[in-house]
């Protein structure tokens, strides 16, 4: 900090020029942030609908991957333009707790499949009959 | 021995206790830690619903069951109150109240819609004999679509009772708070529902 006494100075007039007070409370959007935020959703909700819906790739695979890839980039847009995250809102905490979750998030969904998945390949195989005598 | 004492004197620790920059309206702050301990329930019933989701007993399957255009346009449903909520908002800051009512109300139209639309599915679905004591695929399905939809129930409420308090007391500072804590809530219902149909409906019929 020392180091770069300008740095502050820079930031307060940084917060003056956008009129109000970054860093107390969440962002406000404005008519052009939200409509931007809604057509970039609009279009990465209608790909993956029409990837799926009209067979569009013979691969499976690339397709589920292509799904799965809008769709966490849907999610990033909507968490800025309609979420208005930034990384100096609530002075960094917003975006600390969302990390913390997300580290969570990853972990609890990758252990439950990767460990699910071991078991159930390890399991005795079964044949729906056997599943339909089961109590 | 007094020397000694003035030494320790000099060497004692002091504080110097800066009250800096306190973050005001934590309200905003504590009410994203609650959607984030919420993202926490879905990501467990995300991760049911990859484990079980494959799981038919012999019952019938995604590709079966899920009627896409349904779901697409109960997708576009909850795409347009999120934009609708965010005209509400934009008209707050105006403090135009007549303009914010109507736009909660329009977005209010647009959820229940697509409440109806999940409704009539499941009606579907349990007619069909697809309910969810059928498969554990069910089972996890209806949880993870149930406990978005049940939030989705408790948003309209909430906004119903929003609608009154700003038709009553205006766009006072409360009412403005409020409404951006339901702001949060319903834009992250809808960043809930990308998962749900790219996870749940598009990847499960495409198997």
């Amino acid at each position: 900090m020392s180091s770069h006494p300008h740095a502050p100075a820079h930031e307060d007039a940084h917060n003056v020029h956008h009129g109000h007070s970054n860093g107390h409370e969440a962002g406000h959007g404005t008519l052009r942030s939200y409509l931007i935020g809604f057509s970039l959703s609009v279009i990465l909700t209608a790909i993956p609908f029409w990837l799926v819906m009209g067979g569009v790739f013979d691969s499976k695979l690339f397709t589920a991957f292509l799904v799965m890839g809008l769709g966490v980039i849907q999610i990033v847009v909507h968490m800025i333009y309609f979420l208005h995250m930034n990384p100096r809102s609530e002075g960094g905490w917003t975006m600390m707790a969302l990390i913390f979750t997300l580290v969570l998030v990853g972990i609890t969904l990758a252990g439950s499949l990767w460990v699910m998945h071991h078991l159930n390949v390890n399991m005795m195989p079964m044949s729906p009959e056997m599943m339909k005598n089961m109590p | 021995m007094a020397s000694q004492m003035q030494l320790e004197e000099a060497e004692k620790p002091k504080f110097y206790l800066t009250e800096e920059h306190h973050p005001e309206g934590s309200t905003m702050l504590g009410f994203w830690l609650y959607l984030m301990s919420d993202c926490l329930i879905f990501a467990v019933l995300f991760a049911t619903h990859g484990v079980l989701g494959r799981s038919y007993a012999a019952g019938p399957s995604p590709a079966d069951l899920f009627d896409l255009p349904i779901v697409a346009i109960n997708t576009s449903m909850l795409l347009l109150s999120s934009i609708t909520y965010g005209f509400a908002m934009l008209q707050m800051e105006r403090n135009a109240k007549a303009e914010t009512l109507f736009w909660l109300a329009v977005t209010g139209v647009f959820g229940a819609i697509f409440l109806a639309l999940e409704l009539y599915e499941f009606n579907h679905l349990i007619h069909e004999g697809a309910g969810p004591t059928r498969s554990a695929f069910l089972s996890s399905f209806f949880t993870l679509v149930g406990t978005h939809g049940l939030h989705v129930t408790f948003g309209i409420i909430w906004l119903i009772t929003l609608m009154v308090q700003v038709a009553k007391h205006g766009l006072i500072p409360e009412n403005k708070r409020r409404l951006m804590c339901l702001s949060m809530f319903w834009h992250f219902l809808d960043v809930v529902w990308i998962g749900v149909f790219s996870f749940v409906y598009l990847m499960g019929v495409l198997g």
